[in-house]
């Protein structure tokens, strides 16, 4: 553990320049995955600046009856949001599936977009791994890889993304809000994480010192009706093994509105488009839901310990479907 | 299904009391100042100016250290000492392997401790840690286990002293001509015992006086072992080594023997004599050094009549050992005496690999072999058509089949019994039956065996304090188990006093002598010598001592404890639900019902049986030890990753016992309840799962992956 300067940001402008100015400082949310990484020498920034307690700590409702959540919020608190919980309570029941109480009272909304991969190799700093030291190798793809990738993976990298938040922000199109030196722009969830490629040490498409400052969500209706179904070794405080994020409208038998997303599955939080195209202005029926499952699986590419991901996913996104259509009263 | 007789009485929250004090469900005396943080464990002792250990461990699997650069780490402000090989002391003794610690550069294992820095924070010990540069001449090694590893061995004897191998009969000949046989292979993954509070000391050496002396704070299950082996190997006189260890949170077998970082932290204090040394392993590191469950490969055979009576019975076990030292877990000991059969063989295999050394873990043999042994009497019973239960019931033997000696107390049957009515278990319903929305829902059953343990060598000391108060010393441990609280009740009762006069000290060897606190043998050993050094007491002060009256004793004779073969017993039910969908396993209710003698303490006592249950579950779900061989370490060497159950994953446990008292192992006439908890609950969901999907899963844990289709 490398010793480090720590330091609170003023605001969002003061941050990114006490970081932008300097390769190896941080930005310090709640600090439950970058603290981690300083004890067990995978991440040794030489300053932190901790960006937790900014005023970017609030869940605001936009004109247009979408939301704006501030990159500081915690978990526990965007979980519990009567707004969240109405009109997006797949975002909701996300957050819960994540992590611990104690862990969601603590982490940030940029924090859990931002935590790395629990690739175990990842975390372990006395083996390789392309993504923790570029070139080294990686040990996953024919190693123990039961929790990995079965979708969009690279020959350098099979790592998922962990979070659960990320899945439903993916499955309802939310835009992330970011402050760099040259200004502000805005990522639409699906480019913020990246897929592996030969660049696996890059998670996302962040340009070096650039802030979270928020992510937005517009407004959804059809999203009342939305749920996420995390498939876990345990009941509780277990990461997923896959997870399904769906927003479902059905109107006379018929999808109107379908969204699908991925966890577990990915280095990103995956959008089952082509489940969702195979569906849309469908029949919602559960062997058309299962087909749409099978047609987006088409694609995965198991690794030697996880083929069951496949099934598993497939069963997942069927159920979730299945239970959508059961809550809103019709059949399937 | 039949089952007949009245069940016997049953003991629950708080059974009838014995004595005024034994017997009833006292609060833990100890609990208060647990719960308000103020109990003070070993590395919280206060210590002056105190230096803060990190350990350097290996990062190859097996060969030689050929260089270490400590130059930037001993430049650092702050570190006091980098000790490796090169600058070690020696050690006096070095026949034990995983003792023998920085005597030379080889490497037996990938993780073992190949030095350390001593800093005077445990960040720059950290820190200091990073910086040193250590290569190594790298080996080929070997840390997979292998049924046809041509190098496996059978050891002299298996772990507790039993004979590695029994062969009673013709049993290939039962085999062959029995109506049914099951032949399966079943294993348990390696496990690591992970109790919460890490493996922790403070070491200082004093050379002021004429003699060096070693005074460790320690976190463990048995204070002395630790001094006299610490004594041992640095080549000390026993009597210059004190052991203080107040407060245990947790060991499970773990801390049941001192390990190497005991005898680093001690190497580290002598070199830096009269400084306070402080060593707490962090969580990652318990998984290389703090013994574990070796993983197990197990063939079972039985082969009945057609009405399920045992003909034949072999259970062979393959387990690994690290090449430094032997662990033999005694895996199918079990199934020399659980059932009757005509013929019978067991066995243990071993192969010694470049592994960390495995060691004890709450019920060492009896968890794995009940888990293989019990599994197969679940396959026995669906091969015959015969109910689970029954199979087991009919199976009964009359005395011990291995000795012939009479059982003190054999209440499986009654167990069995019990836990059925407990349970609802006439509602289980044939294979894959039922179902519940998502859910698929099946009922299992196992058996519970633990022996009967006492050891010999405890010393108790009684002495008057005036005013109506006395002390009484012992150099146990309460592990978390509340044995300090159910000591004092023994205490209390054997002076004939009330418990607030009776003052118990544990957990320190300038008291008494004390066995270790293992193989749930604690109340049996050290509450007996409690009751014989107050019994002694009051034959030579009477009533009424004079103040300073003191008396010693170790316990006495119980020659009859011989003439028996005893064991506890128990039962336990399991409701599983399987998500239809995913695989995704539920215990929304288990029951147990256990046969162990005396129960000292209600309270206590079912914290242990509850927490043995847990345990088991936690076997038959989660755990498992997952190692890379290529790099040959554990890689989920964390609690993330590492799962046992949260509370969401416990719901409903229904604990009871049968009220009885066995007065032929001692005269408490208890027989221990630490670890019988955990044996047979793998089993009985295992049994369950099948149940409820028709889907037999025999290498454990049993993840979704398993039953996801
Ligand atoms: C035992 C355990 C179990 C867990 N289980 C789950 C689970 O089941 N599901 C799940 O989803 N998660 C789980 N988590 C992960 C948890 O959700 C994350 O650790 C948490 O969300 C990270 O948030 P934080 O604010 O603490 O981030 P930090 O640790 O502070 O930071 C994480 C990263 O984000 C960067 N960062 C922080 N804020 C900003 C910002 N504003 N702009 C740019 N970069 C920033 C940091 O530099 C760092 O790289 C678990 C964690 C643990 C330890
Ligand atoms: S999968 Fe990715 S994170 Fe894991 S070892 Fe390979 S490169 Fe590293």
């Amino acid at each position: 553990m490398r010793p480090f300067t720590y330091e609170r940001a003023l605001d969002p402008a003061d941050a990114v320049a006490r970081v932008a100015a300097h390769p190896d400082a941080a930005y310090l949310g709640g600090g439950t995955n970058l603290v981690d990484h300083l004890r067990l020498g995978v991440a040794a920034p030489g300053r932190l600046v901790d960006v937790s307690r900014l005023a970017l700590d609030r869940v605001e409702s936009r004109d247009d009856g979408g939301l704006r959540i501030g990159a500081a919020v915690r978990n526990s608190d965007l979980a519990a949001h009567p707004s969240v919980r109405h009109d997006f309570p797949v975002l909701s029941q996300a957050l819960l599936a994540g992590a611990s109480g104690q862990i969601r009272n603590m982490a940030t909304t940029a924090g859990n977009l931002l935590q790395r991969t629990r690739c175990r190799y990842f975390q372990d700093v006395t083996t390789p791994c392309n993504k923790r030291e570029p070139g080294s190798g990686c040990p996953a793809v024919e190693g123990r890889n039961r929790t990995l990738a079965i979708l969009g993976a690279s020959e350098h990298c099979v790592a998922t993304h962990p979070s659960d938040m990320a899945v439903a922000l993916a499955a309802l199109d939310a835009d992330v809000v970011v402050l760099g030196p040259s200004g502000e722009r805005r990522i639409p969830m699906a480019d913020l994480h990246r897929l592996p490629g030969d660049e696996p040490a890059r998670d996302t498409t962040l340009d070096p010192g650039e802030l979270i400052t928020a992510v937005e969500l517009a407004p959804l209706p059809a999203a009342r009706r939305s749920a996420y179904r995390k498939v876990r070794d345990r009941a509780s405080y277990a990461f997923a093994l896959v997870s399904v994020a769906a927003v479902l409208e059905v109107e006379d038998g018929v999808v109107r509105e379908v969204r699908i997303a991925l966890g577990g599955v990915a280095h990103k939080p995956w959008r089952a488009t082509r489940a969702e195209e195979a569906l849309r202005g469908r029949e919602a029926t559960a062997e058309g839901f299962r087909a749409a499952a099978e047609a987006e699986l088409g694609a995965a590419r198991p690794l030697s310990e996880n083929a069951f991901k496949v099934p598993m996913a497939r069963n997942a996104i069927t159920a979730t479907l299945r239970g959508l259509v059961r809550a809103a009263g019709e059949r399937a | 299904m039949t089952l007949t007789g009245t069940p016997p009485a049953v003991g629950t929250a708080v059974g009838p009391a014995v004595g005024p004090a034994v017997g009833r469900g006292v609060r833990r005396l100890d609990g208060r100042v647990k719960v308000r943080g103020m109990a003070r464990y070993a590395f919280e002792q206060l210590a002056e100016s105190p230096a803060y250990l990190h350990l350097l461990q290996s990062t190859v699997a097996r060969g030689r250290v050929s260089d270490v650069d400590a130059s930037e780490a001993e430049a650092l402000e702050g570190v006091l000492l980098v000790l490796t090989h090169l600058n070690s002391p020696k050690l006096a003794d070095t026949s034990d392997g995983e003792y023998t610690v920085l005597q030379s550069p080889g490497v037996a294992f990938r993780g073992q401790i190949v030095g350390c820095v001593v800093a005077t924070s445990p960040e720059v010990a950290r820190h200091g840690a990073e910086l040193v540069r250590i290569r190594y001449d790298e080996h080929p090694h070997d840390t997979r286990l292998r049924e046809d590893d041509p190098d496996l061995y059978a050891p002299d004897e298996v772990n507790a002293s039993f004979p590695t191998d029994t062969d009673e009969g013709p049993v290939e000949e039962a085999l062959r001509s029995s109506a049914v046989v099951v032949d399966q292979r079943y294993s348990t993954p390696m496990e690591h015992n992970n109790p919460m509070e890490p493996h922790s000391c403070i070491a200082t050496w004093d050379e002021s006086q004429e003699r060096p002396t070693l005074t460790v704070y320690d976190s463990t299950q048995g204070a002395h072992g630790v001094a006299s082996t610490l004594a041992k190997v640095l080549g000390l006189a026993q009597q210059d080594v004190r052991v203080i260890s107040p407060y245990v949170g947790g060991g499970f077998g773990s801390k049941g023997l001192p390990h190497a970082h005991n005898v680093l932290v001690a190497l580290a204090a002598r070199t830096l004599p009269g400084r306070p040394v402080k060593l707490a392993l962090t969580r990652q590191q318990m998984f290389f050094l703090a013994g574990y469950r070796t993983p197990t490969l197990q063939r079972v055979r039985i082969g009945a009549d057609a009405d399920g009576r045992i003909t034949g019975l072999v259970h062979e076990a393959v387990e690994q050992t690290s090449r430094i030292k032997e662990f033999a877990e005694q895996t199918t000991v079990v199934s020399r005496n659980m059932y009757a059969a005509r013929a019978r063989r067991t066995s243990h295999r071993l192969a010694a690999l470049d592994v960390p050394v495995p060691s004890w873990m709450r019920a060492p043999g009896e968890a794995p072999g009940m888990y293989g042994l019990e599994h197969a009497m679940d396959e026995l019973a669906e091969a015959c058509g015969l109910d689970p239960v029954e199979l087991r019931i009919r199976n009964d033997p009359p005395a011990d089949p291995e000795t012939g000696k009479p059982w003190s107390g054999r209440h499986l049957v009654e167990c069995l019994r019990v836990g059925a009515e407990r349970f609802g278990w006439s509602r289980r319903g044939p294979t894959g039956s039922r179902r519940d929305g998502d859910w698929l829902v099946g009922f299992g059953v196992a058996s519970s065996t633990y022996p009967g343990n006492v050891m010999p060598g405890s010393v108790a000391r009684v002495r008057y304090g005036g005013r109506g108060h006395y002390a009484v010393h012992i150099g146990a441990a309460d592990i978390g188990t509340g044995s300090w609280t159910a000591l004092n009740q023994v205490a209390a009762d054997a002076l004939g006093l009330a418990m607030n006069r009776v003052h118990l000290e544990i957990g320190d060897t300038a008291l008494p002598m004390a066995t270790v606190e293992g193989g749930s043998s604690g109340m049996a050993s050290h509450g007996s010598a409690i009751l014989e050094a107050c019994r002694r007491f009051r034959e030579e002060h009477g009533e009424s001592p004079e103040p300073g009256a003191t008396t010693e004793s170790a316990a006495a004779e119980h020659p009859e404890a011989k003439e028996y073969a005893t064991h506890s017993y128990g039962a336990q039910f399991v409701e599983v639900r399987v998500d239809a969908d995913t695989g995704e396993v539920r215990v929304p209710r288990m029951v147990g019902v256990f046969s162990c003698g005396r129960i000292v303490n209600p309270r206590t006592a079912r914290s242990q049986f509850r927490g043995g249950m847990v345990w088991g579950l936690s076997m038959a779900l989660f755990e498992h030890s997952i190692v890379d061989h290529r790099f040959g370490h554990v890689m989920n060497h964390d609690l993330a990753d590492y799962h046992v159950p949260t509370n969401a994953d416990v719901v409903d446990i229904d604990v009871s016992w049968l009220d009885e008292t066995d007065l032929h192992l001692n005269p408490l006439g208890v027989r221990g309840i630490g670890e019988i908890g955990i044996t047979g609950t793998a089993a009985a969901v295992a049994s369950a799962v099948h149940n409820a999907t028709g889907i037999r899963v025999r290498d454990l844990p049993i993840t979704p992956d398993t039953l996801v289709r």
